[in-house]
């Protein structure tokens, strides 16, 4: 299996190189076109400011590449939420995949934005396995997707939230399985082994 | 519901750790990486290394061991310790680390935490916050606690905040290795303050003093070395005492 993650200027490409090498897969951290087409399966990570990375990846042609992306896709915390139609982050205009609008979260009830740590999931469904309802794993964004018709988890803070989604070859989560000890490894390997 | 974390700290100094360690079945305790996988095994939420070599030169050794860190264990950790500049940090961030902490350099340069901020994203600066009470405000100290400054603890916390750090950990010098407990009364007050999490540090001795540093003291978190190393509280019977007093914790 040939696994092809995206590199663009994003912070935790490294971490989520290191996850995968420890669940033995190979992989190429690469941003030529013709690599990502014909890989087996895509990881859009992401760490950082909406607008300045959909700037980069439209500089590099990226932006229309994974959007005709036909291989399994996993978007991972901003990776996710470029993958919407819109982000409130700087009012930016994004990939589309999913019909969403990416809002930010609201301080209340003295709950802290960013929402950092860890968080667990509920109401887990398609894609991610069973056994992941409840686990907790790692969170770290000031923005969120609101609940939607292609949400496969759901978790609470200030609102309920998608903590994953897929649409047709498209997935995402807004956690980070790279960080998320056990939970995360069991997602990556969703994704990696149990997808066609 | 987002859990309270549990944060251990790894003093490093020339690439090992310091301060004696008592972790049975551990090969190497001096070996950060084989302690840092001890800790990840037992359930800490996060992990800081802190650097505390005394020389740039010998400083250099720690992007390499925070590649083997990361390349080894599977939660979020911070690295701190000597960082000056945006060029010190952007090959610890290569090299897989998910935050770095800054103290004395954000002091003598504040915008330092602005510049960390815009290049690499609030989530990845933490403002350490040294304090010791003098005449009846918290002084921010510098250099591990040793020189005061102007600063106060209020009001260059949310001034952090404000330039744009992700988080504040927030160490009472007077507390710190005194294990009777964390500094509540000022945790509280930073907590009801700012808009951002908070670590409490200094003074962990029991477990009930964790929970009181998340039900009093309003902590979002909280960071303790040496009661940790040498055993005196263990990981999994801290989250369970905490779990049961109804705290939310990840088990």
């Amino acid at each position: 299996m040939k696994v092809a993650v995206i590199k663009y200027n994003a912070g935790n490409i490294r971490s989520v190189a290191f996850a995968l090498e420890r669940l033995g897969i190979t992989y190429t951290i690469t941003d030529s076109i013709e690599e990502i087409q014909n890989a087996d399966k895509v990881i859009f990570p992401g760490v950082g400011e909406a607008n300045t990375t959909m700037s980069y990846l439209k500089e590099k042609k990226l932006d229309q590449l994974i959007v005709s992306l036909k291989q399994p896709v996993l978007g991972i915390c901003l990776g996710m939420q470029l993958l919407c139609r819109h982000s409130d982050e700087n009012n930016t205009p994004c990939l589309g995949i999913f019909n969403q609008s990416v809002k930010k979260f609201e301080p209340v009830n003295q709950l802290k934005v960013p929402h950092m740590g860890w968080n667990s999931l509920t109401k887990i469904c398609g894609w991610l396995d069973p056994s992941l309802n409840e686990k907790y794993v790692y969170f770290v964004h000031s923005f969120y997707v609101p609940v939607n018709p292609d949400t496969t988890a759901v978790t609470d803070y200030t609102v309920p939230f998608s903590a994953a989604m897929r649409r047709n070859n498209f997935y995402a989560v807004q956690f980070h399985p790279e960080k998320s000890s056990d939970a995360g490894e069991v997602v990556l390997r969703n994704f990696l082994n149990s997808i066609e | 519901m987002l859990t309270k974390r549990i944060i251990a700290c790894l003093d490093i100094k020339d690439g090992r750790t310091v301060k004696g360690v008592n972790f049975v079945k551990l090969r190497d305790a001096g070996d950060p990486v084989e302690l840092a996988a001890a800790y990840a095994e037992q359930g800490v939420d996060e992990l800081v290394l802190l650097d505390i070599s005394a020389t740039t030169e010998k400083r250099k050794t720690i992007t390499n061991l925070v590649r083997q860190v990361a390349s080894r264990i599977n939660i979020p950790f911070t690295v701190g310790g000597g960082i000056g500049s945006v060029q010190d940090v952007a090959p610890l961030l290569e090299a897989g680390a998910d935050k770095v902490s800054i103290n004395s350099s954000a002091v003598k340069n504040p915008d330092l935490i602005d510049e960390l901020a815009k290049e690499f994203g609030s989530q990845f600066v933490v403002l350490a916050v040294d304090t010791r009470k003098m005449s009846n405000t918290w002084a921010v100290h510098t250099h591990g606690g040793s020189f005061p400054t102007d600063k106060k603890l209020f009001s260059w916390a949310k001034e952090g905040q404000e330039r744009g750090a992700g988080e504040i950990l927030f160490t009472s010098m007077d507390h710190d290795g005194t294990k009777n407990g964390f500094a509540l009364d000022p945790l509280k007050k930073i907590n009801e303050l700012l808009k951002i999490p908070v670590i409490a540090s200094g003074g962990a001795g029991h477990v009930f003093h964790f929970f009181e540093a998340f039900t009093l003291g309003r902590a979002d978190a909280a960071l303790a070395a040496g009661v940790f190393h040498f055993g005196e509280i263990k990981i999994p019977d801290l989250k369970l005492y905490l779990k049961k007093n109804h705290i939310s914790i990840r088990m």
